[in-house]
Formats: C-alpha cells, structure tokens, sequence
C-alpha cells in the first residue's frame, strides 16, 4: 500500500510528458506534419540544445502549441517563425538567419573548404616546381639497361 | 585514511611527472643514456601513483564514503554496484582522474612497448606526455580535488542522475577519453619529431597503431553514446549535434584525417609537416572537447565565468598546448624535407583529398560550435547554431569524400588512370543507380524522398566499390581460384581493415540515410487491451503495472508485437520515477529487425484508464550500429596487421642527402 502511495506521488512529482504528447496533434495529417517541421527548426529556450519537439520541458509544450494554433489560423511557416522571433529574438532559430552577424558562421565552411583548395593547389605547383620532368640521361639509360639484364 | 593516501599519491605523481618531463628532455639533448633512461623508470612510477589515486577514488564510491564530498555530491548507497563505479567518473573531478590515469598507462605502454624505439625519440616522447600529465594533474590539485573531506558527512549522498544509470553510458566515458589521450601518443611523437626535426617512414610506422588504436576506441565510444541517446532518451534520435556531441566529433574527424596521411608519411615519404600540424590539431581538438565539456563553458559563457578558477587553468593549458606546439610547429616544421611527388590523381592524392574535406569538415563543426560563444561574448546577442545549420554544411563536405571514397584505394600510387578506375567502378555505378531507383520507387516518389535515394545511392557506391577493390586484391575472377584464395591468406591486415572500415561507412550511410527518411510513429493515449497498426504489424497494449527497482518505482507497460495474428515479440517498456535524486526516466523497449526497430515508451496515465504511448518504427537503425562495429573491427584487425608486430622499418645512419 505505502509502496502505491509511493509511486503516485512520485509520479505525480514527475510528470513531465515526453515531447509531443497525444492532445497536441492536429487532427490534419498535413498540418502536423508542418508543425513537426517548424518544430524541428525552433529551440526550446530553457534546454540546452534541444528543438522543441524532442523537449520535454513544459515552455517546449507551450511553444509547441503556439506553432499548432497559428497553423490552424492559417499562417505560413516563415509567419509563424516571424511571430516567435518578434517574441524570443533570433535565439529561438535553430537554423540561424543570414545576417551580418551570422554571415561568418554561413561563409565559414565556404570559405574554408577554399582555403583547403588553395592549400592543395599550392602544395602541387610547388611540388611540380620542385622536379621538373627530365628524361633519363645516356648514361643513366645504359646503367637501367644493364640492371635489367642482370635481372634476366 | 585511504582518500588521504590517494591524494598524497596525486601531490607525488605531480613531482614524478615534472621529473619525467624534464630529464629525459634534456638527457636526449646531451646524449645521456642514464637521464633518458629516466622517462621508462618514471612513466612506471607515474602509472603506479595515479593508478593508487584512480583505486582510492574507486573504493570511497565501492563502500560508499560520503565524507568525501565528490562522493556524496555524486553517489547514494541505494545504487547498483555497476553505477558506483562508473559515478567514479560520471562528475568533473573523477572524469579528469580518469583522464590523467588513461594517460598514464598510453605512458607506461610507451616504457613496456617501445623496445624498438630509438633511445632519444622515446626519451622526447615520454617527456612530452609528462608535460601533458603535470598540466593535468595540476589542474586536479589545484582546482578540482576529488578528495576533499567534509568536515559534517551526509547520512545518504545525492546520487547519479538516472539518466546516465544505463550500462551504455556507464563505458561511454572510458572509451571516450581512451580516444582522446590515445590521440596524445600522436602528439607526442609530433612534437618529439619536431625536436628531433626528422620525420621518415619508421617514424610513421611508430605513430600509426597508436593513433589507430585511439580512434577504434573513440569511434566506439562516440558509438555508444549515440546507442544511449536512441534508447534512452525515448524519441528514436541519435545525433543532436549538440555541443558535447561535437565536442567528442571533432577530434574523430582530424584522426581519422591523421590515420589517412600517416599512410602516406609511411608508404612515400612525403606530406610529412602537413601529418605533424594534423597530430597537433587533433590532440588540440581532444583537450579542447575534454574543456568544453567539463569548464561548462557550452552551458553559456556565464557558468564558466562563476568559476574563473577553473575556466582560467583550462584556457591557459589550452592556450599553453596549442600554442606552444604551433610555435615549435612554425619554428621547426619548415626544416622537415619533403619526399615523394604525386600527381593529383594519385593514391596519395586521393589521401589529401581526404585529409582536405576531414580538416574543412572537422573546422565547420568547430565553427558552428563555438560561433553562439563568441556572438554572446561579443556582446552580439544569443544566437543558436542547431542540426539544420550543421546538416546543411555537413552534408555537401561528406558526398565527395564518400564519392572519392571508391575511387582512392583503386588509383595507383604517384600517377593514377581515373579513366580506368571509374571503369571498374561500372558495376559500383550501377548498383547506386538501382538502389537510388528502388529507393524512389518504394517511397512512393516524392520529391523530399530525394536526398533518401541520394544516400542509399552513395551507400551502395561506397559498399560495392569497396568490394571491387578488395576483389582487385585477389585478383578475383581473374585469376584461378586457389590463387585468390592464397592470396586472400597472405593479405596483410591493413588491407583487410581498409574493405572493413570503409563498408562499414557504407552500412552506416545507408543506416543514417534509412531511420532519417521514412521514420513512422503512432503517439496516442491507449488503453490496456487496445491494438494500433504499426509498420504492416499489430501493437497490443496488454498490460500496465507497478515494479520496485534497488533504488526506483516503475510503471511497466507490456506491448505485444503481432504480424498477421501470429506473436512476434513481447516489449516491456518502463516509466521510472528515480528517488535520489527524484527524477523521470523513461526505458524504452526496443524490437530490432535487420529493416527496422519497433521501438515502445510508454507514458504517463491520463487518468481515465488510458496511458500515453509513443510507438516508432525506425528503420535500419541497426545498420548504424553495425556501422559502427564493423568499423571499430576493421581498426583492430588493422592494428592486428603483423607488420606491426615486426615493427619498424631500421632507420638510415645518415640523413639522406637533399635531393637536387
């Protein structure tokens, strides 16, 4: 019996519900499926890393059902990030804009996969520089000839 | 008593590792036999004193001594014996024991296994990882005592958190830090070879098994804890691309660039300064994963400013290490004379390719990782960099590497014929183009289900190219069969461990691309008796109960699996509510099939007989898993190659003279 009560009020203590939970799915199969996608791209503000789908934090919840009911009042995607960022500020984007204070972070890659370029295309000139093509010389020639009949 | 002797044997390590750090150096230096004799001695005194300080700490977790405040923060006299243990090293002060003790025995192997090593190269080595250990243990000592008493000891201690009481996270630590010091033996011989400013073949020979060695146990180690994150976190994901996850990937990405140009060091004499800064960087990119992690730092840049103790010592050592060895690097580096020439289309060129896109891949992951620290620091504002940002940038690095991939291992060294590999790659061309077709076709042609047909194509490219270059080997096919079969028995294990390794990319591509394409899952309040449709099979909700673990309450829900009528499998997934400290766990319960995982969590009550149940079905999850393996299998059976047992090529007397 204590053991009942026990775990009643433990999970009574405990009850966070994981992620998207039952009574927020829209009946629309089509429409959950953008909240799923909009959900993927938001940041659920108290967690550390963690879009709001897979949270179970209870703000996630909220933010979750935030995306559902502008979903059914018609806005688009972009409207309803738009509206989550008037609120939360670009921090809520787990895909962040491109803007100037994320053009480093959006050209980084671009601009290292091209140092990357450079560096290979200079390790090969210089190499290339570095041993010019030279045919064999007579003498040379003659030392090949004698090491390859020997081997016969 | 026994923590008092553990830390007195830290305090001694410290004075051991300044000794080994100095005299060895220095004995190279003057050619004294006796000081570089010194690093062997000390390295066994090192291991045996931080190994009595690593025991202590274990054995005040074993018998639950809560006058330790490390043990009472971290530990509860409730929990399995399995958990005590691995609490050792579930917190800031035990991890960084852990650390410095795996360093240690990389240090005594060094001392037991470098027989053959020449004196002043091992003497440089062992020096090097003793700087390495003084910071570390410095670092302990001075910041994070793991054995600090407290004057009123706790009735019971505050316990591990639940989420990390799983026997896949209680080894994911180990592994992870087994590959991150392991990274430091590359290192060390980076900066020995600088010293020495020689690097050849024997040096690469030397270098390879232990770099190899540091990346299987860190591939498995990123691997379980993946494994972790699927089973326990109760949604079906398993990459997050969460700092800490980034944090362990970087360094995998520059090893595994490492392992790739050392073959080159090692087979043609050449790309040798470039295979030095890239031991550097990944040593550098493992000291910075094991801060990152453990300044708190990622949590925000506030958590690390509260303890400016600690987050000061770590970006010292951080600043020391890198920078010190980017200076010898800029000083000496110049002085390395380069071998070998290869053309671009070449197995060596192909090697750089590699190198290239591992390096760009492993600086974007640096990149977007610290990008929200410095925007925040900067007084930019908060910005998040998540999975869309790094899938985005990720992505587009990993489709010619894995293209190259097939392609390399069949170009000859020095001048390859790309014309004649691609082909021998018909075959491999032609698979892609199927799977990609019949991956369009079973999923229904919708144009999202495009990049899933491009991954299976890539996959199959990768897996059947790897077979036709392994086949090539044999000459299978080509020759008669009994004389592939002698040699496929005289195959050196490199070459094995090469087809192994890079099928597995392939099973792992097709695993990532399957369970991220066409994931079904049924989340819904369900009644005991009711069934739901899963994948083609019937899902029973049969029963729902009370358990009592050794230190939790359970509710068990029981799912019955069934495929026309017919009982495939039971599943018994668990709510658990932890009492110390009181936390919700979920345990999922998981079917796995060679196409997909059924994978069951079942929630809380809703109070009028109902529960909530979220029901996947992932599939080719396992692939992932066996990707993961293979992979592991394939660096052993590499590191099982008998060339290295026989050891390295004898160096020349002389300097060669420079080619003219």
């Amino acid at each position: 019996m204590i053991g009942r009560a026990a775990l009643v009020l433990f999970l009574a203590l405990s009850s966070a519900a994981l992620a998207v939970n039952p009574d927020e799915i829209l009946a629309d199969p089509a429409q959950e499926a953008r909240a799923r996608a909009v959900g993927r791209d938001l940041r659920c503000l108290v967690c550390q890393n963690q879009s709001i789908d897979d949270s179970d934090a209870g703000l996630a919840r909220d933010l979750r059902i935030i995306v559902r009911e502008r979903i059914k009042a018609g806005d688009s995607d972009s409207q309803i990030k738009d509206y989550l960022v008037g609120r939360y500020g670009d921090f809520v984007l787990l895909n962040p804009p491109f803007k100037p204070a994320t053009w480093l972070l959006w050209l980084g890659p671009l601009v290292l996969a091209a140092i990357a370029a450079m560096v290979a295309l200079a390790f090969y000139r210089r190499a290339g520089r570095r041993a010019p093509e030279r045919p064999l010389s007579e003498a040379e020639k003659k030392a090949l000839e004698a090491l390859i009949k020997d081997q016969g | 008593m026994i923590a008092e002797i553990g830390h007195y044997a830290l305090v001694l390590a410290l004075f051991v590792a300044l000794i080994q750090a100095v005299l060895p150096l220095v004995g190279a230096q003057r050619g004294d036999a006796a000081w570089m004799a010194v690093g062997s001695q000390a390295a066994l005194a090192l291991f045996l004193l931080v190994g009595a300080a690593f025991g202590a700490l274990t054995y005040a977790y074993v018998v639950s001594d809560f006058s330790l405040a490390n043990v009472a923060q971290n530990s509860h006299s409730a929990k399995p014996m399995l958990y005590k243990i691995s609490g050792v090293w579930g917190n800031h002060e035990g991890s960084l024991l852990l650390w410095v003790t795996i360093l240690a025995v990389f240090g005594l192997a060094v001392a037991a296994f470098g027989g053959n090593l020449p004196p002043r190269l091992k003497a440089r080595v062992l020096s090097v990882q003793a700087m390495i250990s003084t910071g570390f243990l410095l670092f302990i000592l001075l910041t994070s005592n793991p054995f600090a008493r407290l004057a009123q000891p706790p009735f019971d201690g505050n316990g591990l958190n639940p989420l990390l009481q799983d026997p896949g996270l209680a080894f994911h630590p180990p592994f992870l830090y087994l590959g991150y010091v392991g990274f430091s033996m590359a290192f060390s011989f980076a900066i020995a070879a600088l010293i020495e400013g020689r690097v050849d073949a024997a040096w690469a020979r030397w270098v390879r098994p232990w770099t190899l060695a540091a990346w299987c146990f860190l591939t498995l180690g990123i691997g379980l804890g993946s494994w972790w994150a699927y089973y326990e976190l109760g949604w079906g994901g398993w990459w997050y691309w969460d700092p800490v996850e980034n944090a362990s990937f970087m360094p995998w990405l520059a090893g595994t660039a490492l392992l790739h140009s050392a073959v080159v060091v090692e087979k043609r004499d050449a790309l040798k300064t470039w295979t030095i800064l890239l031991a550097i960087v990944t040593f550098s990119l493992s000291l910075l994963g094991t801060f990152l992690v453990r300044s708190g730092v990622i949590t925000s840049v506030h958590s690390f400013a509260s303890d400016p103790a600690r987050g000061l010592f770590i970006l010292a050592m951080l600043v020391a290490t890198v920078g010190g060895s980017l200076v010898l690097f800029a000083v000496r580096g110049p002085a390395l004379k380069g071998g070998g020439l290869f053309a671009p289309v070449s197995r060596e060129g192909s090697l750089l390719l590699n190198n290239l896109l591992m390096s760009t891949a492993a600086a974007t992951v640096l990149l977007g990782t610290l990008y929200p620290l410095f925007v925040d620091a900067l007084g930019g504002g908060k910005v998040s960099v998540g999975p869309p940002f790094f899938n985005a940038v990720f992505v587009p690095l990993m489709v010619p590497m894995v293209l190259a991939m097939a392609v390399g291992p069949l170009l000859s060294w020095k001048r390859g014929d790309l014309a004649g590999v691609l082909m021998r790659l018909k075959l491999a061309l032609a698979l892609a183009a199927a799977a990609a077709a019949l991956a369009w076709l079973v999923m229904g042609g919708q144009p999202k289900t495009l990049a899933a047909s491009g991954g299976l194509a890539l996959a199959a490219w990768l897996f059947v190219g790897t077979l036709v270059e392994f086949a090539g080997r044999l000459l299978l096919f080509r020759a008669p069969l009994a004389e592939s079969w002698t040699r496929l028995r005289a195959l050196p294990g490199a070459a094995w461990g090469m087809a192994i390794t890079h099928a597995s990319m392939a099973v792992l591509i097709g695993g990532i691309t399957g369970s991220s394409a066409w994931m079904e899952e049924k989340i819904q309040v369900m009644k005991v008796g009711e069934t739901v449709m899963l994948a083609g099979h019937e899902v029973t909700l049969t029963n729902v109960r009370d358990e009592r673990g050794p230190n939790y309450l359970a509710q068990r829900g029981t799912f019955v699996l069934k495929k026309n009528g017919q009982t495939v499998v039971t599943l018994e997934p668990e709510k658990r509510s932890y009492r110390q400290p009181p936390r919700p766990t979920t345990e999922t319960a998981i079917h796995t099939t060679f196409w997909g995982d059924y994978y069951t969590v079942i929630g809380d009550a809703d109070g009028q007989g109902g529960y909530v149940v979220r029901l996947y079905f992932n599939p080719m999850v396992a692939w992932m898993w066996v990707g993961i393996l293979m992979m592991t299998l394939g660096g052993i059976v590499s590191l099982a190659d008998r060339r290295h047992r026989i050891g390295a090529p004898v160096r020349k007397r002389a300097a060669q003279p420079a080619a003219t």
